[in-house]
């Protein structure tokens, strides 16, 4: 029987970043993978033969190089992985559009700064006084009880329409839990999108997941795909053994899980009792990819890198009542970044909308492919009512579309319900009631690119490495 | 080795953990946090490299022992010494 000093369960971005940590410090270390494909949530597939992101809209965390305890740069460091090769261009501009009201933003705090102070006038001073909270908060102690995000900010804000202008983007890339948040995970998505910022590579997801790999194998680190782990078997209160999808079984000292805290407990030999809360959560998505022979600029979208829209009242992030909740959504146009001479090939706009599993999952195959066309236009429709004036014509323009449901992310993630921002309740020191076993990534609770390699990093180095 | 080839050792050690570091004039005497942009992870990952790449062990008691380049010339020196 093969027997592992660390096995990590999926080849996201926090599990082949725990492994580069363990591999270069001399673990005998093996990554499984269920799926052929490396990423996890932040994947990549090609169709028709063009090439797909799943997951990645920007790299959020965007700081310029050498600046101090960034965690991008941190994250850098603990990979040896060189700022270079990351080859990010930053964003041009983003938007948070709501009824008459737009906030821009950019990877320069001032731009923000001016915009809440041109439409709230009399909220700028509160606007300051909550970023310097968000400043004063200590982000690294793992053992900050609960507080509510909502109840700090309105203790600083009074217009309900600027509290959730500030929400809207935090809510759309990081809460498992809706309308609210723990102001800790507050902190941590404001300072990443809003004080930092956000940036891609040029060719997306695939040149940060070969990165990885990259550093993986030259550390020594073992990878195994289409190889699921199908049972973990216990012995008391420790991981005697895994069992993998094929029968064959493997011997690890510790097992390292970035497969979900609800999801990793029901892979155990016997019924765990847990104290922490272990609910699946209930946010789960959807997302259209819309593919055109031209740049965006052509037809009038050249400025708007994201754009986090919402027509209602108050902005409710909530689980979708219907198939889409048309109501609020993230438009992401990737050839907004600034790539200098070479821009993409073609143009490209996705539209990511909250969505609800129990409907996708009720179709027949017939029906879900009747609901994917369904949905499309009116998805467009909604998104489109906060983009500029264009001369695009959608159905006789779009060259090529895809889109992913709640129930795509579950088969090929394995992340129950699809919900991508994992459990309500975060494990953030990674333990389990399994004294051998470990979580890491979207359930221990960073989230993003940056925060999903950080949680690899973090956990490998508490729990494997000390 | 001589204390300069273990000050060297060090800087080449920060040199492959923090790349970005500008190290060509690190004081031996003033404490390295004050002059670079070092962590308690990249401390860390001082001790694992000497441990890793020169057989080198530091307990955790003695992590103090490696605040300037002067002190870990100091206190490894010796440990370089012993291992031949």
């Amino acid at each position: 029987m093969e027997k592992y000093d660390v096995a990590i369960i999926g080849a996201g971005m926090s599990g082949i970043a725990a492994g580069i940590r363990l591999a270069h410090f001399g673990k005998r270390v093996c990554v499984f993978e269920r799926h052929y494909a490396p990423g996890g949530l932040n994947s990549f597939y090609a169709k028709d033969g063009r090439k797909y992101d799943v997951g990645l809209h920007a790299m959020t965390n965007f700081v310029k190089p050498g600046v101090k305890r960034a965690p991008l740069n941190r994250i850098l460091r603990q990979l040896r992985i060189s700022r270079e090769d990351l080859n990010l261009s930053e964003q041009l501009g983003s938007r948070i559009a709501f009824p008459g009201r737009d906030l821009r933003f950019s990877n320069d705090f001032a731009l923000l700064e001016s915009e809440v102070a041109a439409a709230f006038p009399g909220e700028i001073d509160g606007f300051r006084k909550l970023v310097e909270d968000v400043n004063a908060f200590d982000d690294t102690e793992f053992n900050t009880p609960y507080q509510s995000a909502r109840s700090v900010v309105q203790s600083r804000i009074g217009d309900p329409v600027l509290e959730d202008m500030i929400f809207c983007p935090l809510m759309y890339y990081g809460s498992s839990t809706e309308d609210d948040m723990d102001f800790g995970q507050f902190v941590v998505m404001f300072k990443s999108i809003f004080l930092e910022g956000f940036a891609r590579p040029r060719e997306g997801i695939r040149n940060i997941i070969k990165l990885l790999l990259k550093r993986y194998k030259e550390a020594g680190g073992i990878r195994r795909m289409n190889t699921g782990v199908a049972e973990i078997r216990l012995s008391g209160n420790r991981v005697e053994r895994l069992v993998l999808d094929s029968g064959e079984e493997v011997e690890a000292d510790i097992v390292l899980s970035s497969a979900g805290y609800p999801e990793t407990l029901g892979m155990c030999s016997d019924t765990v009792e847990s104290s922490t809360e272990c609910s699946v959560g209930r946010l789960s998505f959807t997302e259209t990819i819309s593919i055109f022979e031209n740049d965006p600029s052509s037809f009038g979208w050249g400025e708007d890198t994201i754009v986090f829209f919402n027509s209602r009242d108050r902005f409710a992030y909530r689980a979708a009542e219907g198939a889409v909740d048309l109501t609020s959504g993230v438009i992401c146009i990737p050839n907004n970044f600034d790539y200098g001479e070479e821009g993409l090939p073609e143009g490209v706009v996705r539209v990511t909308c909250l969505a609800d599993y129990d409907q996708w999952k009720s179709y027949s195959e017939d029906e879900y492919a009747a609901n994917k066309e369904r949905w499309r236009g009116r998805i467009w429709d909604a998104a489109r009512a906060f983009m500029p004036d264009t001369t695009l014509d959608y159905s006789r323009d779009c060259k090529a579309f895809d889109m992913f449901t709640p129930t795509t992310v579950e088969r090929y993630t394995w992340k129950r319900r699809g919900a991508i921002y994992g459990a309500p309740t975060k494990t953030k020191d990674g333990s389990t009631p399994i004294s051998n076993l470990f979580v890491c990534g979207t359930d221990q609770g960073f989230l993003g690119i940056v925060g999903s390699m950080l949680s690899g990093i973090a956990m490998a180095n508490t729990h494997a490495l000390r | 080795m001589s204390k300069d080839e273990c000050k060297q050792v060090v800087l080449d050690i920060i040199a492959e953990i923090a790349p970005d570091e500008e190290l060509s004039d690190v004081k031996p005497e003033v404490a390295l946090r004050e002059q670079l942009d070092l962590d308690s992870m990249d401390f860390l990952d001082i001790v694992m490299e000497l441990r890793k790449k020169h057989g080198i062990e530091v307990p955790e008691s003695e992590y103090g022992q490696l605040v300037s380049l002067e002190s870990c010339a100091e206190y490894l020196t010796p440990k370089f010494n012993a291992l031949v």
